[in-house]
């Protein structure tokens, strides 16, 4: 075992992918001789050469649609775009093209490839450095999503991604690269720990990232990403309050775990499910109308969401923004005594 | 080899490359000598024939036996001749008028039938509207509708096939109405970064829909991008096919041997309506159509051929018959088949059905079989 952040991660995994599989290549902005912005990608393009890790043209239309060329033909492209805000030049290519070519192609053309994109607030990056725009790309049908949230996840979820037959979107949380929560890095956290050789984490499997003590009123939390440190934080709060958190790190959104998911909720009966984005049609709201599809006969409390607003992101005032521990505590609250 | 051929520096021009003027006139001997007759009597059958496939079809849907269709008619050349001058190993991503790459690359002509009506044979499993099919067997990549995003992703095979050492190259097809898409510039740039061997043919058929050329670009030719993005740019007579084969070939032979892409403009003109959901007469006037009618891709080759004493009016009449009771036949056979089974609707989505899609598979299939469906299977 090693002690990894995340970055240090995903570029193990990078690394490793490449040095086991020379069909694996790298591209996107900045990643090459710089490491990208994030240093994600430090170190590849010395060993692996500029044309296995390209730094391409500052066009992101041109990354995935390159990518999906490569892809089709057989070699397996591992695309970064720099920040997901700036992922929509290649939306088109990637809902329109990437999700649907199995499919369009009666199965002629499966198109594995990754993308790897930044996702969050919290870094000071204003409205186009700090959206969640996961709920637009699960639902287009076709794209695996996934939102790891720790080094040991990114590294086994991006080693997965890259094995699988399917595209797949790895969702980094940008803010906690580096740490789990501010001033705090990933070396006292046991999620730090990662094994240096090549293991996966199951597409589709949630993780419980804080199992129910048995004191105090039980209650499901439902998040992924960056979020879970927040409601992780939330738990131990609520914890002092008699409240038993069990908390739900999906870890993939698509497809989502859905007998973890139920397998909670119908348990505590009161569900408080978090994410950073917006709250309209963001993806808390699928996960109300799975969970209260499935559980209504076991709930206890409406379901509950904590949400970014329905605004774009704000610069100064993203700490009021983003959903913190006082809201998710607030939610917990409210679910626990119910009545 | 072309003058422009005779350096690595990549040089657009746009003299266009004529090979047989519109009258049969061989202006280029050295070339057509290249291109064996038999060969050259089999491309105009091939051609004759899908005049004869896509008025036939035109018909079908007027009577409602088609959802949709869409013809190459004057454009043939531009499908027929790069297919004709290409190799086994490469790749092709056309856009949506290009019948001629999977018919002479050998897809099954039954099966492109199929397609048209989405039956349980057809090759995308009755997804997609007519016209949009695939051949993987022939590297010929799936149709999408939103027109451009294959440019990019021809310059990734492209690239994907230089990376490995492969001998082969991408040709990616389109209309000169694609050409103010981002993803048109998008490619070409990336094609010129990269060295890709990459082969963008835009095949300059006047109008995109109904909006004309003039409003499509204030530049005077489209092969004129291509010096911004310092690949090598060419126009040809699209409507003459040896010239197309001669400036595909010699594109290919840049892309192989390492020196990059090129962009073909090949002028021509769609004296097909843009589809069958389309009326030209709104937007054109009929001298302008009789004027390209005289230009007519078929018309010049078979004056040669005739010259040659190739080919003669009881071999015209022959494959004009042969050819309508060809797609008239599978048609029928087309029409005879089921509807795809339902579980093609939940399949190929991902590489397995996930857990959500067989859940709602399972509850279409309870749907259906309540009987309250608006769906009558077939």
């Amino acid at each position: 075992m090693a002690k990894m952040n995340i970055i240090q991660a995903v570029n193990d995994a990078l690394h490793l992918a490449m040095k086991s599989d020379d069909n694996v290549v790298v591209l996107g902005e900045d990643v090459g001789k710089f490491g990208g912005v994030f240093r994600a990608t430090v170190g590849l393009q010395a060993e692996f050469g500029e044309d296995r890790v390209i730094d391409t043209p500052l066009a992101e239309a041109g990354i995935i649609g390159a990518a999906i060329g490569m892809a089709l033909y057989g070699v397996k492209a591992v695309a970064e775009i720099q920040f997901s805000d700036f992922i929509f030049p290649a939306y088109d290519q990637i809902v329109n093209e990437l999700a649907k070519y199995r499919y369009r192609s009666g199965g002629e053309y499966p198109c594995p490839m990754v993308i790897r994109t930044p996702v969050g607030g919290g870094i000071r990056g204003g409205h186009y450095h700090s959206q969640s725009p996961e709920s637009l790309f699960v639902h287009h049908a076709g794209l695996v999503v996934v939102a790891p949230s720790n080094p040991y996840d990114a590294k086994g979820l991006l080693l997965a991604a890259i094995d699988s037959p399917d595209p797949v979107m790895v969702l980094e949380p940008k803010r906690i690269y580096r740490g789990p929560d501010h001033g705090k890095n990933w070396g006292s956290h046991p999620k730090g720990e990662v094994p240096e050789a090549h293991f996966t984490v199951p597409i589709g499997k949630a993780a419980i990232a804080r199992e129910l003590t048995g004191e105090g009123t039980p209650v499901t939390i439902i998040t992924y990403g960056a979020m879970v440190h927040t409601c992780g934080k939330a738990a131990e709060e609520a914890a002092k309050e008699g409240i038993d958190v069990e908390l739900v790190d999906l870890r993939s959104l698509q497809p989502y775990d859905l007998d973890a998911i139920v397998a909670s909720a119908s348990k505590t009966g009161r569900v408080v499910i978090a994410n950073e984005a917006p709250r309209m049609c963001g993806y808390a709201a699928e996960m109300s109308a799975v969970v209260t599809e499935h559980c209504f006969d076991w709930l206890e409390a409406p379901v509950t969401r904590v949400t970014g607003y329905d605004t774009p992101f704000p610069y100064t005032l993203e700490f009021a923004y983003l959903p913190d521990t006082g809201r998710v505590l607030k939610a917990l609250r409210d679910v626990a005594t119910y009545a | 080899m072309s003058d422009n051929l005779g350096t690595t520096a990549p040089h657009v021009s746009v003299e266009p490359v004529s090979v047989m003027a519109p009258d049969g006139t061989v202006l280029d001997q050295d070339f057509v000598d290249t291109i064996p007759e038999a060969d050259l009597v089999a491309l105009y059958e091939a051609m004759l024939a899908q005049r004869v496939y896509d008025d036939r079809m035109i018909k079908m849907q007027r009577q409602g036996r088609l959802g949709f269709y869409l013809a190459c008619t004057g454009e043939e050349a531009c499908s027929y001749g790069p297919a004709y001058a290409l190799q086994a190993q490469d790749w092709f991503y056309p856009a949506y008028r290009e019948p001629g790459i999977a018919l002479w690359r050998g897809m099954p002509f039954q099966a492109w039938i199929d397609n048209m009506v989405g039956n349980c044979d057809d090759p995308v499993k009755g997804r997609q509207m007519p016209v949009h099919w695939t051949a993987r067997a022939q590297n010929i990549v799936s149709i999408s509708s939103p027109v451009g995003t294959q440019i990019p992703q021809c310059v990734g095979s492209a690239y994907a096939a230089k990376l490995r050492g492969d001998d082969a190259v991408s040709i990616c097809f389109f209309g000169e109405g694609t050409s103010s898409e981002g993803d048109f510039h998008v490619g070409l740039n990336f094609a010129g970064v990269w060295k890709a061997p990459a082969i963008f043919f835009c095949r300059n058929n006047g109008y995109a829909i109904s909006t004309p050329y003039e409003k499509t670009t204030a530049a005077k030719h489209i092969a004129l991008r291509a010096h911004g993005y310092g690949i090598r740019g060419v126009v040809v007579d699209g409507n003459d096919i040896l010239a197309v084969i001669k400036v595909v070939r010699e594109a290919a032979e840049w892309g192989r041997a390492g020196h990059g892409a090129t962009l073909i403009e090949a002028k021509t003109y769609r004296i097909a309506a843009h589809s069958t959901s389309d009326d030209p007469t709104s937007y054109r006037t009929r001298e302008e159509e009789a004027h390209w009618g005289e230009r007519c891709p078929l018309k010049r080759l078979r004056a040669y051929l005739e010259t040659k004493g190739l080919w003669d009016e009881a071999r015209e009449q022959a494959c004009i018959t042969a050819s309508s009771e060809r797609v008239i036949s599978a048609l029928g056979v087309a029409e005879g088949k089921p509807h795809p089974d339902l579980d093609t609707v939940f399949d190929d989505v991902f590489a397995e059905r996930p857990a959500h899609l067989q859940a709602q598979y399972s509850e279409l299939k309870a749907h259906l079989a309540s009987g309250q469906s608006a769906y009558k299977p077939k």
